[in-house]
């Protein structure tokens, strides 16, 4: 049934013979497809993001207590940055296998050594007379933690989330060296079978991704610190 | 892969690899991959700082262009870097043709590490210039320096530490991106990575991502003592000839040196 409406119509726009590199016939075809890389994509995306977002709060509480552990922790995270991500996913295979917990964990560290750094700085530039007028006016640690420090570091934490985001989003792609990659299975695909389309359609919508995830954390941050809409 | 017992015998098993000579020489070996991949990434970061920095500089010093100088670093994390070498790879130009001691698509991947080292250059190269405080540019100015003086003699060297940041963050940045190279069949260590993964060999996998990782640390650690080396006011505090106070302007803003780079 589809042979014969192909034939009729010609070779459609990603038969191997045109290989266009849009081609919006190859979308409605591939719909499912497409939406199931998606989904995972972001499925893994947001899961990375938010294992290293709950390892990053305590880490970086603790870490502010204790200066040694601090430097600890910014000099492992200058070393995790540094391992590039193809080689990064290997050396956690042995622990998680074959799995989408690989890419997770994997892309989770990379967002924790951000999200640390800009939590450290986000606090630290709470100002010195703020914290004093809180302690004067009765606010105990956990309180003064929630009510005043961690809103005024939001500004800078939700730039640091940011970069998070949009990075862990790209990086997402590499996870198709364990064949959970998100768009880059679709890439990588892509590449194997010198198929355009299916490539452009997949990188393209990883910058689309990148770019409302980015959208929807600034509009966060608006909704969070309404006080900072008026200074910009 | 499950149990303790498969997890040793994977560890012995990359062990081997390491340590078997066969592994090292020859045509795909890890050496000849590695001299590949620095060879890539060494001709990469020179282009890049020849076609970024010169840019960045001036137009730090000219105070013009921040926007797209500060925001291009945000674009290049957006894009990911498999996506763009698979785009290059299956393009008519540059394609996954030989290019010369750069392998396969070695083209193809030039093209791509220098276009993800140049925003950390530019960003941090425009920042830098930015940054000098404007009171030493109006000393300069009024010790009668001209606009090429002060350039050289005052505003780069102060400059220096905040670009030879960004020329580390590129050198971070062209090393795993040359490293991805290889999920498109490209050059370097990669490829014996993603060999070994095509071939259910996870031992080889392992040995390639520990050589990529160590290499890594290893040019982390070189760029970061270079990086103090041209800080001239570390130079002038271990000499102390310089005027107390001076040293302030040196501490690097740490949201410019800290961003890091998507890989």
């Amino acid at each position: 049934m589809t042979i014969l409406g192909a034939a009729d119509s010609g070779p459609s726009c990603y038969s191997r013979f045109v290989n266009e590199w849009f081609c919006w016939q190859y979308v409605e075809d591939r719909q499912g497809q497409i939406t199931d890389a998606l989904v995972e994509h972001v499925l893994i995306t947001l899961s990375a993001l938010a294992l290293g977002i709950a390892i990053a709060i305590p880490l970086a509480l603790l870490a502010r207590r204790i200066p040694r552990l601090e430097s600890a922790v910014l000099g492992f995270s200058t070393g995790v940055y540094t391992v590039p991500s193809l080689a990064l996913l290997p050396l956690l295979v042995p622990f998680t296998g074959l799995s989408a917990a690989t890419v997770v964990i994997g892309l989770g560290l990379y967002a924790l050594t951000i999200l640390v750094r800009a939590l450290l700085d986000g606090l630290r530039s709470v100002p010195d007379d703020v914290r004093e007028a809180a302690r004067g006016l009765g606010y105990g640690r956990a309180r003064m933690l929630t009510r005043i420090e961690m809103p005024l570091a939001l500004p800078v934490v939700m730039a640091g989330l940011r970069v998070a985001a949009v990075s862990t989003i790209a990086l997402t792609t590499v996870g198709t060296l364990v064949s959970y990659g998100g768009l880059g299975d679709l890439i990588a695909h892509g590449v194997q079978r010198d198929f355009r389309a299916e490539l452009l359609t997949a990188a393209v919508l990883c910058v689309v991704l990148a770019v409302v995830l980015d959208v929807l954390l600034v509009l966060l941050q608006r909704v969070l610190t309404p006080w900072t809409a008026t200074v910009r | 892969m499950d149990g303790d017992g498969a997890l040793m015998e994977l560890f012995a098993e990359t062990w081997q690899y390491l340590f078997d000579a066969d592994s090292w020489t020859g045509g795909g070996g890890l050496v000849a991959r590695l001299l590949e991949q620095l060879l890539l990434t060494a001709t990469a970061l020179a282009a890049a700082m020849l076609l970024g920095l010169p840019l960045a500089l001036w137009l730090g010093h000219l105070g013009r262009g921040g926007f797209l100088a500060v925001n291009i670093s945000n674009v290049g994390r957006a894009i990911p870097t498999f996506a763009l070498l698979a785009l290059l790879v299956a393009a008519d130009w540059p394609g996954s043709g030989d290019f010369g001691p750069y392998g396969r698509a070695g083209l193809a991947t030039l093209i791509a590490l220098v276009l993800f080292a140049l925003p950390p250059l530019i960003t941090n190269g425009y920042v830098a210039m930015r940054e000098v405080p404007t009171d030493v540019k109006e000393a300069a100015d009024g010790m009668g320096m001209s606009r090429r003086q002060r350039f050289r003699r005052v505003e780069l060297p102060l400059a220096l530490p905040v670009v030879a940041s960004g020329v580390r963050l590129a050198l971070v940045q062209v090393w795993a991106t040359a490293t991805i190279a290889a999920l498109v069949a490209g050059p370097g260590l990669g490829r014996i990575i993603t060999e070994g993964f095509a071939r259910n060999d996870y031992a080889q996998g392992m040995a390639g991502a520990v050589v990529v990782a160590l290499v890594a640390l290893v040019l982390e650690v070189a760029a970061a003592a270079l990086q103090r080396a041209v800080d001239p006011m570390s130079n002038a505090a271990s000499h102390s000839s310089s005027p107390r106070g001076v040293g302030e302007m040196s501490e690097p803003s740490t949201t410019v040196e800290e961003a890091p780079t998507g890989s």
